[in-house]
């Protein structure tokens, strides 16, 4: 059956999120192993100003409404429950990022259709969509298909290269219409930056970040050492920012800052994917954790297995004893 | 006086090495220890903190699971005033299913509802079929926000202010009137700590108690193929030696690379 697959459009404070462009390059290929059409979803007043680079899609299927102003996932699927069961698509792939993270559960169980969190690919087997999903903070995968269509995938950033997603040409835009209420119980009042911290981690060539496997809030200080021999600042993942051991302004990861460093150091980090979308991206990536299978070995270029507590130590002596010859 | 309710779930310790069984499709067993779910840990938290601020009762519940009675006295030694485990279902690998047990006996089970406050965890690592906050909220026909690092309630006004995290460090503030679902991701403190003593003392003087699940278990919309092991797609060159050792070298990778 030749459905439509459609992809809903991020947006968020005025422009498109890369991951839009990941997906709609995941979702032409879907389109095209599935013999369907491939359309961008564009929520929002304005919506079709963002229509010029949506080129992967065959079509642009557009909704303005004035509630649609700011991302609010409980408004979003309440929109996407009125337009779905009028066009019937076969997938409908949302980015799962931070502004649209409830958005699939809440549209599922909205329309009572399969949803399927975390993908990091969806292929097509025997006629159906078949999704890779990651479990267990990444140590296990599974494969997932849903049971009925149309079925909503929640995608995971890096699923494809943005660039190839990324096509200006305007394709042709359908408007629909919804029909929300004035007042929700749900009321969005406004965004606040972040407190400028003492650093920022986005600026430093070198980053020594700190997650679970530090163990101890003083043990924050080794790192603090070696990143002043270094000449670098520290960071750290969720959970070192949760036990507030440093403050929010240094958190890597999605909800975090993301972070292109020349070198970054982890220590004590496992690799779950909610931090590894914030560094995949440096340069140089050296990883010390005692367990061997940990995920963060798979995207660092050096490992080592061991007790970062003595490591760290004897490097940031060496670093030193090196600048002092020099 | 809130009536708060904080819905936790027990997942796998990851720093044990998960085995997938022989049918391909499920965890094994006996590769499995369960621990509280990190997210859940911040819900209790964030809903004990409201509960001291606003007063009112904390009721904390959970599915039936082995080491399960060890997290809920540990809620009560932390300051919960009520334990709930759900009795009599096994939700299999669905969070579907486990929000919809949850939903039906929130509703059958004695003083439950209405609460004023329904809090769980953002996500947890084994959610495949959904998210337990949003399917919650739309089966109890309430207002869901997720991602949340700080609530402010009014009760008089019967409503709440709720900031959620974006990304780069960006915050969006919600007004919601109540009741309300919250999907946590981090209390507005870390998770306190209880000594094993307190929770002793409160396996002496206090009581789980125990609600059978009602209503047909509901239908998992999505088929497991098959887990896996994620083939590593990169493998960094693992270094070797004692401590002075592999500085030695990590110092020469970097040396190698113009970072010193």
């Amino acid at each position: 059956m030749a459905g439509e697959i459609w992809v809903l459009v991020e947006q968020w404070r005025g422009r498109i999120s890369d991951i839009t462009y990941e997906v709609l390059a995941l979702g032409r290929e879907v389109a095209e192993a599935l013999a369907g059409s491939l359309q961008a979803v564009v929520l929002g007043p304005g919506a079709g100003e963002s229509a010029s680079s949506l080129g992967a899609a065959d079509g642009v299927l557009m909704v303005e409404h004035s509630a649609l102003a700011e991302p609010v996932p409980e408004v979003y699927a309440l929109a996407l429950a009125q337009i779905i069961p009028q066009r019937q698509p076969q997938a409908l792939l949302i980015p799962q990022t931070n502004v649209t993270m409830e958005l699939g559960p809440l549209l599922a169980a909205r329309l009572a259709v399969p949803f399927v969190n975390s993908c990091r690919d969806v292929q097509v087997t025997d006629g159906r969509p078949v999704a890779r999903c990651i479990l267990y903070g990444g140590k296990v995968e599974a494969s997932v298909t849903p049971q009925s269509a149309p079925a909503v995938f929640g995608i995971l950033p890096g699923v494809r290269p943005p660039e190839q997603g990324r096509v200006e040409r305007a394709p042709a835009v359908r408007a629909l219409s919804v029909d929300l209420p004035t007042e929700f119980p749900l009321r969005f009042r406004g965004y606040t930056e972040p407190e400028a911290g003492d650093v920022d981690i986005t600026r430093e060539n070198v980053l020594v970040a700190v997650g679970r496997g530090i163990q101890r809030p003083e043990n924050v200080a080794l790192a603090e050492e070696l990143a002043a021999a270094l000449g670098g600042a520290v960071c750290g993942s969720r959970p070192v920012i949760d036990q507030r051991w440093l403050p929010p302004s240094r958190q890597v990861g999605t909800s975090g800052m993301i972070v292109k460093p020349q070198l970054y150091l982890a220590l004590g980090i496992s690799g779950a994917p909610e931090h590894v979308q914030g560094m995949k991206e440096a340069a140089l990536i050296v990883a010390i954790n005692t367990d061997p299978r940990a995920p963060i070995f798979d995207i660092a270029h050096y490992g080592v297995v061991g007790d970062l507590l003595e490591i760290v130590p004897a490097m940031t002596t060496r670093v030193k004893q090196g600048k002092q010859a020099a | 006086m809130l009536n708060i309710l904080v819905l936790v779930k027990l997942v796998p310790d990851t720093v044990e090495e998960l085995e997938i069984a022989p049918d391909g499709r499920s965890l094994d067993p006996a590769s499995v220890r369960l621990i509280l779910s990190e997210r859940d840990e911040h819900a209790l938290e964030q809903g004990l903190l409201l509960k001291e601020r606003y007063g009112g009762t904390l009721t904390v519940i959970a599915l039936d699971v082995p080491e399960v009675d060890d997290v809920l006295f540990t809620a009560l030694a932390k300051g919960a005033d009520r334990a709930v485990k759900i009795t009599g279902m096994e939700p299999g690998p669905s969070t579907w299913t486990a929000a919809g047990l949850a939903a039906r006996t929130l509703a059958a089970g004695p003083g439950l509802l209405p609460a004023d406050l329904i809090l769980t965890g953002v996500q947890a690592i084994d959610d495949l079929d959904g998210q337990a906050g949003p399917i919650l909220a739309r089966l109890l026909e309430l207002p869901y926000v997720g991602i949340t690092c700080r609530v402010e309630v009014d009760p008089g006004a019967r409503s709440a202010v709720v900031v959620r995290e974006y990304v780069g460090g960006v915050t969006g503030t919600f007004e919601v009137s109540l009741p309300v679902v919250l999907g946590v991701q981090s209390a507005e403190k870390p998770p306190r700590y209880v000594p094993v003593a307190k929770v002793r003392a409160a396996m002496k003087s206090q009581r789980l108690e125990s609600v059978p699940a009602s209503g047909e278990s509901a239908v998992m919309r999505v088929e497991i193929l098959q887990l896996m092991k994620p083939e590593a797609t990169g493998r960094a060159v693992m270094l070797d030696g004692a401590p002075e050792e592999v500085a030695a070298q990590l110092c020469d990778v970097l040396a190698a690379r113009g970072l010193l």
